[in-house]
């Protein structure tokens, strides 16, 4: 497996104040990575600076290869991200916005992929609905369907089934799970519910006031710990 | 830079605006007001005046051409504040987009809505009033360069601006040009205001415009240095008010504003 991402003693400083300190990992090819910690381990800061939108203090980001500092919009190219708390602009409908960042992220034959991904995500009914009137399941389900548009190399979720029913939440995790087996995808996926995660990722990284604490497979990870289950383990060290 | 991103900023824009009425009746019927405002003022100053002089192509044309450089102003900064009240910026930023290109996007948007501006404004400014844009000549290109340019440039400093200070100081950015309209002699000659006021006409390239809009109607020729002067600090100002937007954004990206904006954790 080769890797997507490639993060390099990741550092981020406010001022005296550390966010993220000497974060290393990597992200392989049809990997679903879980990227857990408590509020405030600096998940956010470290999806915000593979993104480009935050600059780090120190280390390195490459994506296939690409380094962001370097390259930014070459980098970006391979890559989409969905966050809860980044909806879609509610005054575009959902086929309004899938075209503007289809065309942003130079999607080939654009119309068939939007078509495709309406299809996909059942939202074929809301197409010329605006984003922003649709519920928060439905939302989400667009944010997705944005974050899947250019086949992304390196997909970026946070908490990306947050608001969403068992049921549907189940199915997005399916269908990321086939995206990443089949294609030529790595995820970084961040998560609060430890059931999730365990369900859906390869590999999961503790971090933890900034630094990463523990690496491992999710399903023998906490019986390495003592743990009972991946929730037990991860109050043990959100608490350290 | 990548045309299909830029242009995705401007379709963006066209989206909102034809799928709106609130901000597809601002683009044209401020302007029409205010032709027809001016349009009777100057029918009524001529009436009244004992002087054989025409005040159409002097305040109409004036109030014509300063409404084009607000629009034009306006439109980037529209353009921009479209992603603010969205809250938008992650998503726009976290993408391969580059700077030059949503800057490109911007003008671009500024050159769509603030031409549908334009045509209401020569339309009902001809029609109704008989304002000729033939008694400019050939210098009404370098005025309308001259205004387009000023109006880029400002509407790039107040995106910044906004970007810079948080959402709240959109209300710094609306008002600029009437700030600007008592230095650039719009409605007299700069030789009326007081002479610290006169300095900062020589740095506002649109103060060359109107002087020479006037020398025209008095039937003195054009002043070619003062348009050359004026095209040189206009572009002066497109470049400084990029390198500025750029300043900025690197400054965001590096503090994390960008993906915290709606914060304003400005200091």
């Amino acid at each position: 497996m080769t890797n997507v991402l490639a993060v390099e003693r990741l550092g981020k400083k406010y001022g005296e104040m550390v966010a993220v300190q000497n974060v290393s990992f990597h992200v392989a090819r049809n990997e679903i990575v879980g990227l857990l910690g408590p509020n405030g381990a600096g998940k956010t800061t470290t999806i915000n600076m593979i993104l480009g939108v935050l600059e780090p203090t120190s280390g390195s980001i490459l994506i296939e290869g690409v380094d962001v500092a370097q390259q930014r919009s070459k980098a970006l190219e391979y890559t989409n991200f969905a966050a809860v708390y980044a909806p879609l602009p509610g005054n575009l409908s959902v086929y309004q916005n899938l075209r503007v960042f289809g065309l942003i992220y130079g999607v080939a034959g654009l119309q068939k992929r939007i078509d495709a991904l309406l299809e996909q995500f059942e939202l074929e009914r809301f197409r010329d609905t605006k984003a922003g009137v649709l519920s928060s399941g439905e939302q989400t389900r667009l944010c997705l369907a944005k974050a899947m548009l250019n086949d992304p190399h390196l997909l970026l979720l946070d908490e990306p089934t947050a608001s969403l029913d068992p049921a549907t939440a189940h199915e997005i995790r399916a269908k990321i799970r086939r995206m990443a087996s089949h294609g030529a995808c790595g995820v970084l996926w961040t998560s609060h519910n430890m059931y999730e995660v365990e369900d859906v990722c390869d590999r999961v990284l503790f971090l933890s006031r900034g630094k990463i604490m523990l690496e491992g497979d999710p399903k023998t990870l906490p019986q390495a710990h003592g743990k009972e289950t991946l929730e037990e383990l991860f109050i043990a060290v959100a608490r350290e | 830079m990548n045309l299909n991103r830029t242009s995705a900023i401007v379709i963006r824009h066209l989206y909102l605006v034809s799928g709106s009425p609130a901000r597809l009746l601002p683009l044209f019927a401020w302007v029409a007001i205010d032709m027809v405002l001016w349009g009777f003022i100057t029918k009524y100053l001529n009436a009244v005046s004992s002087a054989k002089f025409d005040f159409v192509p002097v305040f109409l044309g004036a109030v014509l051409l300063w409404d084009f450089f607000t629009r034009v102003m306006h439109g980037v900064t529209m353009a921009f504040m479209e992603d603010v009240w969205s809250r938008n910026f992650l998503n726009i930023f976290a993408t391969p987009l580059s700077i030059s290109e949503y800057v490109g996007g911007l003008v671009l948007s500024s050159i769509a809505t603030s031409a549908v501006g334009l045509v209401v404004m020569i339309v009902l400014a001809s029609t109704i009033f008989g304002l000729s844009f033939l008694a400019y000549g050939m210098a009404l290109v370098p005025f309308l360069l001259v205004l387009f340019l000023f109006g880029i440039a400002l509407g790039i400093l107040g995106a910044a601006t906004v970007l810079r200070f948080g959402p709240a100081s959109e209300w710094f950015i609306w008002p600029i040009p009437a700030l600007v309209s008592p230095f650039a002699g719009v409605f007299y000659p700069v030789a009326t205001l007081p002479r610290w006021m006169q300095y900062i006409c020589r740095v506002l390239p649109p103060s060359y415009v109107f002087e020479n809009v006037r020398a025209i109607v008095a039937g003195a020729a054009v002043s070619p240095s003062g348009l050359g002067i004026s095209v040189v600090l206009a572009i002066v100002y497109v470049v400084g008010a990029c390198w500025i937007f750029v300043r900025v954004y690197r400054h965001s990206v590096r503090t994390g504003l960008i993906a915290r904006y709606s914060a304003e954790t400005v200091t």
